[in-house]
């Protein structure tokens, strides 16, 4: 019993990581480069719901939206101000500024909130359900071991399956979503077929800071802990999600989040909470000498 | 023939700016001219700057992209501090104990780098840059839960926490996880930072210059065709990892005995202090030597010079650094700047002598 509630929770951060690897995964296939900046920018989108509905007052779902609307315009800001001019220079000068984009985000947060830890209302409202519950006699006194899911969870499932469904259909079904897979093939041929690479570099940050500004509430509501240095773990976990399932794969990114968070919380429960990390960082290092291309790599020409 | 020269002269100019800014400083320290905070920061500077050297020699010469060189800095500190405790009272005279303590950081920094590097170094680009990333975060967070004590009986290890050492009353722990080693003798001092830089470069540059550097630079410039010439691939990345990671031990060394207490924090050497390490690479140019020395010392005074402006220094610094790279890196500014400098006489005759440079390696 306790063994399938730690596996839920699990799966459930494992959601959290895998929406955060999508965005990683889309930019990196499409600009070829590791946006460092992605786990602040979820950072930012929690403190922006926590503002809007703990200070201003305004109702959870408009807060939700709002924090959506402004990670997006981050997401589109950043690349065209900081990444863009940097297009065809080497991939490490690009790693270097993406690293100060993520060292700005956090300070500018730091500066208006300060370094305490900020307590986050969750933003899912709904009770935790009993999956099932079994009863033992210990000692005379009937025990009662619930397996409960709470609302955070499911939402947090429901909502990656629900995004990663979207996403496939909208990067196979779309004339954008295959403008994104043209780009991430051959910029200069996708030029040269008519298709606008500028907007469409700028489409795929707007979609993954949307979905960071997601993951960002779903993790903060399980999780409710903010600080401004919350997405910097969380982001580069995610970011050995994406490796782990194959970079540039969507189906990876689901892959590699899950699976991640299912050891990470397997690992804390039964061997030690502080070896986890470790623990979670030594079977991505086994994954890939086995096979350096992650568990879905390449054989899916699928880059987003 | 000319070029080997200029080379010669190149390395011996980098030589003279580190021992001039050596003397200028113990000038402005023998004349009370420096403040208490900046003389504090001078050790570090050393550190910074040995890490940011020996990090070139993976990114710069090799062209492999590392992000766990704190991870081998980690290994050197720890392994040092460890013995240094060890044997404090024991082996006398100070200097003696730290050259050995110097030379256990560099030993087991290698050869910790050595197996990392064996099974790693297969993977490119920015696979090496996550595996290298995990595994400096594992040196990390298995040192921040190692418990090791000493008693009559011997030396007792653990996982769990001090308790479970099963010390005898007279023992005493040395690494007792999260809380790391404390007091650990304070013999690091700017003299000797200063010839540890040396002696870094000194590696360094001798190592580039030689054959085997010859090798390593081949492999960067196009693995395909170095193989093809009968560059044992393997072996000169493994040889230039391996180096690298022992004289980022060399500088953990450093930093370990100019503290009281030794703990392996996020902040001294998780991946945010490897990432800034490769910030002093890059910004100072990927493979200039020189200029990562530049770098390093610059980004590390810039926070405290800008002190003055208390919360917003950090905000300042990543604005700096941002902005630099475009500048330094960006087509568009590249070109304007070219253009600009081209115009200018002195500028004319140096780009000449670098691009001739650069044809023959």
């Amino acid at each position: 019993m306790t063994f399938l509630t730690y596996l839920i929770n699990g799966i459930s951060l494992g959601s959290v990581y895998a929406i955060i690897a999508l965005g990683y995964t889309m930019v990196y296939g499409i600009a070829k480069m590791l946006n460092f900046a992605h786990g602040d920018v979820i950072m930012i989108g929690s403190y922006t719901v926590f503002v809007s509905v703990s200070a201003l007052g305004l109702p959870m779902p408009v807060g939700m939206v709002l924090s959506i609307v402004l990670c997006t315009v981050l997401g589109i800001v950043v690349e065209a101000v900081a990444y863009r001019p940097l297009r065809g220079a080497s991939s490490l000068a690009v790693l270097i500024t993406a690293i100060g984009v993520s060292y700005l985000l956090q300070n500018i947060a730091l500066l208006i909130f300060g370094a305490n830890t900020t307590s986050f209302t969750s933003v899912v409202n709904i009770k935790p359900i009993v999956l099932a519950s079994s009863e033992k006699i210990v000692n005379g006194e009937t025990v009662v071991t619930e397996l409960t899911v709470t609302g955070e969870s499911l939402v947090t499932i429901i909502s990656c399956i629900v995004i990663m469904i979207g996403l496939t259909l909208f990067v196979n079904k779309t004339k954008a979503g295959q403008a994104m897979l043209a780009v991430s093939e051959d910029k200069g041929a996708a030029k040269l077929m008519g298709i606008n690479v500028n907007a469409t570099i700028s489409l795929t940050f707007a979609i993954g800071s949307a979905l960071a500004a997601v993951a960002g509430m779903l993790l903060c509501s399980a999780y409710p802990a903010l600080t401004p240095y919350t997405g910097s773990m969380p982001g580069i976990k995610a970011f050995v999600a994406a490796v782990f399932g194959g970079i540039g794969s969507i189906p990876g990114a689901l892959i590699g989040g899950i699976l991640l968070g299912i050891i990470e919380i397997l690992s804390k429960a039964y061997i030690s909470s502080q070896l986890a990390d470790a623990i979670v960082f030594l079977v991505l290092i086994v994954v890939l000498v086995v096979k350096p291309t992650g568990i879905l790599g390449r054989k899916l020409m699928e880059k987003v | 023939m000319k070029n080997i020269l200029l080379k010669q002269k190149e390395n011996l100019i980098t030589y003279g700016i580190v021992i001039f800014a050596y003397l200028i400083l113990e000038l402005l320290i023998a004349t009370g001219s420096i403040t208490s905070l900046l003389k504090g920061l001078l050790v570090p500077l050393c550190v910074y700057v040995i890490l940011a050297i020996s990090l070139n020699l993976t990114v710069g010469i090799l062209g492999q992209l590392s992000l766990g060189h704190a991870g081998f800095m980690c290994v050197g500190a720890f392994s040092s501090a460890f013995f240094s405790k060890l044997t404090v009272g024991v082996i006398n005279p100070d200097w003696l104990r730290f050259l050995l303590a110097l030379i256990i950081g560099f030993v087991f920094a290698g050869i910790v780098g050595f197996l990392i590097g064996m099974p790693v170094l297969r993977l490119r680009g920015d696979y090496l840059a996550i595996v290298t990333l995990a595994f400096g975060e594992i040196i990390k967070n298995i040192i921040n839960v190692l418990y090791i004590g000493i008693d009559s009986k011997g030396v007792h290890f653990s996982m769990k926490d001090s308790l479970s050492l099963n010390l005898e009353e007279t023992g005493k722990v040395i690494i007792n996880g999260a809380k790391g080693i404390t007091g650990t003798p304070k013999n690091s001092t700017f003299t000797i930072g200063t010839i540890l830089i040396l002696v870094t470069l000194f590696i360094t540059l001798n190592l580039i210059k030689s054959r085997d550097g010859r090798a390593i630079m081949a492999i960067r410039d196009n693995e395909i065709a170095a193989e093809s010439v009968g560059i044992n691939i393997t072996k000169y990345k493994l040889m230039a990892f391996t180096v690298s990671a022992a004289l980022a031990g060399v500088g953990g060394v450093l930093y370990a005995h100019n503290l009281n207490s030794l703990m392996a924090t996020p902040k001294n050497f998780g991946y945010n202090m490897s990432i800034m390490i490769l910030v002093f690479v890059v910004l100072g140019g990927i493979g200039n030597i020189r200029g990562s020395m530049i770098a390093a010392v610059i980004l590390t005074l810039l926070p405290e010079l800008l002190r003055g402006l208390s919360n917003f220094r950090m905000l300042i610094y990543s604005l700096v650094l941002i902005a630099m790279m475009i500048i330094n890196w960006a087509p568009g500014a590249r070109i304007a700047r070219e253009r600009f400098l081209s115009r200018l006489p002195f500028f004319k005759k140096r780009a000449e002598l670098t691009e001739g440079g650069k044809e023959n390696g």
